[in-house]
C-alpha cells in the first residue's frame, strides 16, 4: 500500500507519547463488540443487534430531571492551521491535525456530526467527512483530528469509524477506505475501493466482525451497488457482494430488463447492517434501483432485485443466505438502506430469531431472520398513498400511476420518507421498535418524456406540498401495530423527523425534536420527562460509561454534547 | 459549472461554423440536447451530488475538448455509432447507453474505448478506427455532462392536463367555502402566469414552487391563544411552538413567550388546514382538473 501523500503536516512529538498512556494497550477486542451494549460503545449502532438498547441504569426515569451538562466539544474541520502553532510553556499540549488526502480541495461546508461515536477505552471517535477526532470521553478534550483532503464526490454525510485492535476505518467521498492508528492519528494506509470515476460515493461506518472490516456504497449514477469485506491488517479485498445482477446467469437477472440495466441497478448498501454470531450472518439493507424514477428502462413491473431488500450474507465468504424485498420496483428513490434491528422474540407463543425494521417506503416489516421468511408487514405512514394493499409475499403493492405525473402525482411520502437513515431503536422491555417518522405529500411532475427516461435521480421535479407531522412511532414486533406515536409540536412548514434514537434499561428513550429539543420520553408511552435545547440534534444520542459515571452523548451540527448526573 | 457552460459554447459555436450544420447540430436534437442539458441551472448547494458550500461539483468536469475533435467526433458517432447507441449516445434498441458505461467514464482519451472498438464487445461488431478518430470519439462522448441530478431534454410543454369544466364543477363543491373564482380568486391566473407555481399556490399557499420559481406569496400564518392558569387569554400571531414552549406576537407587536405546562392552555388556529386536510382526499384528477379551471382566472 503506497502512501501518496499522508505525511502529517504538522509533526507530532511529545504528544503521541503523552497520548499514548492515555489508551489501554490492546484497543478493541472484536470480542467485545458481541458483547451486549454497556460502558463502551464499540461499533456504530453500539453492538450487533443495533438495538440501540443500552444495559445502563444510573441514569433513569427517575432522576433524569436531574440530568445535566457534563461538557461541550465543538469541533473544527479542515487542515488545521496554516502556520503551526508553537506548543505552550505550560499546561497539556494541543491537539494537532494531522493531514492525508490524494486531492487539492477542501469541503468547505458546515460540519455536522451525522454518524455514531465510538467509545472505547475512555476515548471517543467521532467523524465529520473527511474528518476524525479523538476526544477525551471524560470531558471531551480533543486528542488528535485526522483530515483528508477530497478530491470531491458527494459530502452528505459520514456516519462514523469502525476499530479493530488500535485500528481505526473509515471512508470517505471521494472513496477511500482510510486505516488510522487509533493511538496518534495517524494513517496507516488508504485504498481505493470504489471507482471515482463512476461517482460513486462513500458515507457508511464500516462494521468489524473479527478478521473482517465491512462497508458498502453510496452512488446516484445508476452505478452497481456492493458490500466489501476488507482484511483490517493489509486492506486487501476479502469478498466482494453485489446488489444486482453483474453477470449472464446471475440469479436475480430476469427481475431486470436486461443484464445493462442490471449493472446500472444501484441498490447500494449505503448504511451499516447488523450481525448474528450465531449463523455468521451479516444482515443490512439495501438502496433504491435506479434509474431511481424513470424506470422503464429497468423494465416495468419488474422487481429488480436485490434492490430495496432486507438481505444476509455469510460474514465469511459474501454469500447471500436469503433476501426479502421491501419494495419491489422501487419508483421514489425510496432505499431500504436503513439499519436493520436483531430481535429474540415471540411469535404466536414461539421463540423465533427474528429482525425487525421499518422501512423508507413507510411500511414495516418483521423478518425470520434464519430463513428470510416474513412473518408481519404494517403501514406506519398515515399518508402514504403510493400502495394498495400487500400481495401474497407481503409487499407493498406499488400504484405505477403515483410514479410521477406530467401534471404533477399527489405522492406521500416525499422522497424523504416516512422513515430514513435515522436510526431505529427497539427495548426489549416493552417490546416495541422506536421509528422516527415524518408526514408529507410531494408533487411529482415527470420532466422527461424521451421513453429512454433520464439517469440517476433524474426525469422527475420533487415539489414539496405538506408536511403533515413529525414523530416518534412505537411499534409492536409481533403485530406490526402502532402502540403509541408522538406527533412533535410545530409551526406549519416545519419538516423532518428525530436523527436518531436511543432506549435505555433506565427506562428512557433519547431523542432530537425538529425544534432544536434533545428530549428524554418514557418508551412504555412517549411521554416527554426531560429536555433541552441545544440547536438542531443531528445524530442518534449513545450512553457510556467511564470513571463510573454514565454519560450520555449527541451531537448537534459540530458540536458534542455530554449528559451526565449533576453531581 | 462555468467551466461547463463554457464548453458547451465552444462546442455550439464549432459545430455551426461547419458545413454539416444540418446533420450534426441544428437539425438534430441530439447537440441541442447535450446544450440544454449542460446550461441548464446548477443543483442545490450541498447535498448529494455536490460538495457543497464552496459551490463546486462534486465530481470534476472534464476539460473541454478540441472543437474541431468533437466535430470530427460527433460525425464519426452519428455514421457509425448512432445506429445502435442513439444520436445522443444514450442508448438504443440495439445498444446501451454509453454515457453511463464504466468504461467510458473512466476512459480519459480513447485508451479504453479504443480495444473495444478494435475487438467488438458481444454483439457489437468490431470497428477498424485509426487511433487519431478514437480520440475524436472519445472528445464527443466525455463532452456530455454526466451527473446524478440528470437534466431533462424533452420536457412537456405544460402541466396544465386538466379538464377546466369538471374543475370548476369541484372547485364549487370543495373550495366555495372559502373561494370565490369572482372574488378574492379574481384574476389569480394573471397574478400567477407560471402554471407550476398555481397548482402548488392552490395546493398549499405558501409552498414552495420548485426550483427557479418565483418565491411564494406569504400564507396568512396561524393565530395562538394561550392561557395560564388563573389568567387570561394571550393572543396572537404564531411565531413557533414546539413541545416545550410557545410564543407569540400580539397585535401591539409584543413578543410573547410561554413555557407549556400540563396546565397551559394552547389553541393554534390555522386558516391553512382545510389545504391540508383536503390532500388526504383529492385524486390526482381533481388536481388537474382545479388547476386547469383556476388557469382560466385570467
Amino acid at each position: 500500500m503506497t502512501m501518496l501523500r499522508s505525511a502529517p503536516r504538522l509533526v507530532a512529538v511529545a504528544l503521541v507519547a503523552a497520548a499514548s498512556a492515555l489508551f489501554a494497550a490492546d484497543g478493541l477486542d472484536p470480542a467485545q463488540i458481541l458483547k451486549p451494549l454497556g460502558d463502551a460503545w464499540p461499533t456504530y449502532s453500539g453492538d450487533y443487534t443495533s438495538r440501540r438498547y443500552s444495559a445502563l441504569t444510573e441514569i433513569n426515569q427517575t432522576n433524569v430531571k436531574r440530568l445535566g451538562l457534563a461538557w461541550t466539544s465543538r469541533l473544527a474541520a479542515g487542515p488545521g492551521p496554516a502556520v503551526p502553532q508553537p506548543p505552550p510553556a505550560f499546561g497539556p499540549k494541543p491537539s494537532e491535525t494531522f493531514v492525508g488526502g490524494v486531492g487539492e480541495s477542501d469541503f468547505v461546508g458546515a460540519t455536522a456530526v451525522k454518524g455514531g461515536v465510538l467509545a472505547v477505552n475512555g476515548v471517543l471517535y467521532v467523524t465529520a467527512p473527511d474528518n476524525v477526532w479523538a476526544l477525551d470521553a471524560q470531558d471531551g478534550r480533543e486528542l488528535w483530528h485526522f483530515y483528508w483532503r477530497t478530491r470531491g464526490g458527494t459530502h452528505i454525510g459520514n456516519r462514523g469509524a469502525a476499530m479493530w485492535g488500535n485500528y481505526l476505518f473509515f471512508v470517505t467521498p471521494d472513496d477511500y477506505l482510510i486505516s488510522i492508528d487509533a493511538r496518534t492519528g495517524r494513517e496507516r494506509w488508504h485504498k481505493e475501493i470504489a471507482p471515482f470515476s463512476q461517482q460513486y460515493f462513500l458515507t457508511s461506518a464500516p462494521v468489524v466482525v473479527g478478521n473482517h472490516v465491512m462497508v458498502g456504497t453510496g452512488n446516484d449514477l445508476d452505478s452497481a451497488g456492493y458490500l466489501q469485506s476488507f482484511d483490517p491488517e493489509s486492506g486487501e479485498l476479502q469478498w466482494k457482494w453485489y446488489a444486482v445482477p453483474m453477470n449472464p446467469g446471475d440469479p436475480g437477472l430476469a427481475t431486470w430488463k436486461n443484464l445493462d440495466a442490471a449493472r446500472n441497478g444501484g441498490g447500494h448498501p449505503w448504511l451499516p447492517g447488523s450481525y448474528d454470531p450465531e449463523t455468521k450472518l451479516y444482515i443490512f439493507g439495501t438502496g433504491n434501483p435506479t434509474p431511481a424514477y424513470t424506470s422503464g428502462a429497468r423494465g416495468e413491473g419488474l422487481e429488480n432485485l436485490y434492490t430495496c431488500a432486507i438481505v444476509a450474507v455469510h460474514v465469511d465468504t459474501g454469500k447471500m443466505a436469503w433476501y426479502f424485498q421491501t419494495s419491489p420496483h422501487d419508483t421514489h428513490d425510496w432505499d431500504s438502506a436503513q439499519t436493520p434491528i436483531l430481535v429474540d422474540g415471540t411469535i404466536n407463543g414461539k421463540p423465533r430469531k427474528l429482525v425487525v425494521t421499518a422501512s423508507r417506503n413507510g411500511y414495516y416489516f418483521t423478518i425470520d431472520r434464519l430463513t428470510g421468511e416474513r412473518l408481519v408487514t404494517s403501514k406506519f405512514s398515515d399518508t402514504a398513498n403510493w400502495a394498495d394493499g400487500l400481495n401474497d409475499k407481503g409487499q407493498p403493492k406499488r400504484i405505477p400511476a403515483k410514479d410521477h405525473h406530467v401534471g404533477g402525482a399527489l405522492v406521500s411520502s416525499n422522497n424523504s420518507g416516512a422513515t430514513n437513515w435515522p436510526p431505529q431503536a427497539f427495548s426489549p422491555d416493552t417490546g416495541l421498535l422506536y421509528v422516527p417518522s415524518a408526514e408529507a405529500y410531494a408533487m411529482y411532475y415527470l420532466t422527461e418524456t424521451d421513453p429512454r427516461g433520464a439517469m440517476g435521480l433524474g426525469g422527475k421535479d420533487e415539489v414539496g406540498v405538506a408536511t403533515m407531522g413529525s414523530y416518534i412511532t412505537a411499534i409492536d414486533y409481533k403485530t406490526g401495530r402502532t402502540v403509541w406515536r408522538h406527533r412533535f409540536q410545530t409551526v406549519a412548514g416545519n419538516a423532518g423527523r428525530a436523527p436518531g434514537l436511543l432506549v435505555t434499561a433506565g427506562k428512557l428513550l433519547f431523542g432530537g425534536d425538529i425544534s432544536g429539543n434533545f428530549f428524554a420520553m418514557d418508551p412504555a408511552n412517549g411521554s416527554l420527562l426531560w429536555h433541552a435545547r441545544i440547536g438542531a440534534v443531528s445524530n442518534a444520542p449513545q450512553t457510556y460509561r467511564v470513571g463510573g459515571r454514565q454519560h450520555v452523548l449527541v451531537a448537534a451540527g459540530d458540536t458534542l454534547y455530554s449528559f451526565a448526573l449533576y453531581q | 459549472m462555468y467551466v461547463i457552460v463554457f464548453s458547451a459554447v465552444v462546442a455550439c459555436a464549432a459545430v455551426t461554423r461547419s458545413r454539416t450544420v444540418g446533420l450534426t447540430c441544428l437539425g438534430t436534437w441530439a447537440l441541442s440536447a447535450l446544450l440544454t442539458a449542460q446550461q441548464a441551472p446548477a443543483p442545490p448547494e450541498g447535498g448529494r451530488g455536490r460538495i457543497g458550500g464552496a459551490g463546486i461539483g462534486a465530481y470534476p468536469v472534464r476539460p473541454p475538448g478540441d472543437p474541431a475533435a468533437l466535430e470530427r467526433g460527433t460525425v464519426a458517432f452519428k455514421t457509425n455509432c448512432a445506429f445502435c447507441h442513439g444520436q445522443d449516445a444514450r442508448g438504443g434498441d440495439g445498444g446501451p447507453s454509453l454515457l453511463r458505461s464504466a468504461l467510458v467514464l473512466a476512459d480519459q482519451n480513447g485508451e479504453l474505448i479504443g480495444p473495444v472498438l478494435e475487438q467488438g464487445r458481444g454483439a457489437m461488431p468490431k470497428f477498424a478506427f485509426k487511433p487519431d478518430q478514437v480520440a475524436d470519439l472519445a472528445v464527443f462522448l466525455h463532452a456530455f455532462r454526466v451527473a446524478g441530478y440528470d437534466v431533462s431534454r424533452q420536457k412537456p410543454p405544460t402541466i396544465l392536463v386538466g379538464d377546466a369544466k369538471a374543475g370548476q364543477a369541484y372547485f364549487n363543491e370543495a373550495c366555495g367555502a372559502c373561494h370565490s373564482a369572482s372574488g378574492d380568486l379574481r384574476g389569480l391566473a394573471s397574478r400567477i402566469t407560471d402554471e407550476r407555481v398555481l397548482q402548488q399556490s392552490w395546493l398549499m399557499p405558501g409552498s414552495m414552487a420548485g426550483r427557479g420559481a418565483p418565491p411564494p406569496a406569504r400564507p396568512r400564518p396561524p393565530t395562538v391563544a394561550v392561557t395560564e392558569p388563573g389568567q387570561a387569554p394571550v393572543t396572537g400571531t404564531l411565531n413557533r411552538i414546539d413541545d416545550f414552549v410557545v410564543s407569540l406576537t400580539t397585535a401591539g407587536g409584543d413578543y410573547r413567550s410561554f413555557r407549556i405546562t400540563p396546565r397551559t392552555k394552547v389553541d393554534v388556529s390555522d386558516a391553512l388546514a382545510p389545504h391540508k386536510d383536503l390532500l388526504r382526499k383529492y385524486t390526482d384528477a381533481d388536481i388537474h382538473n382545479v388547476t386547469a379551471f383556476l388557469a382560466t382566472l385570467k
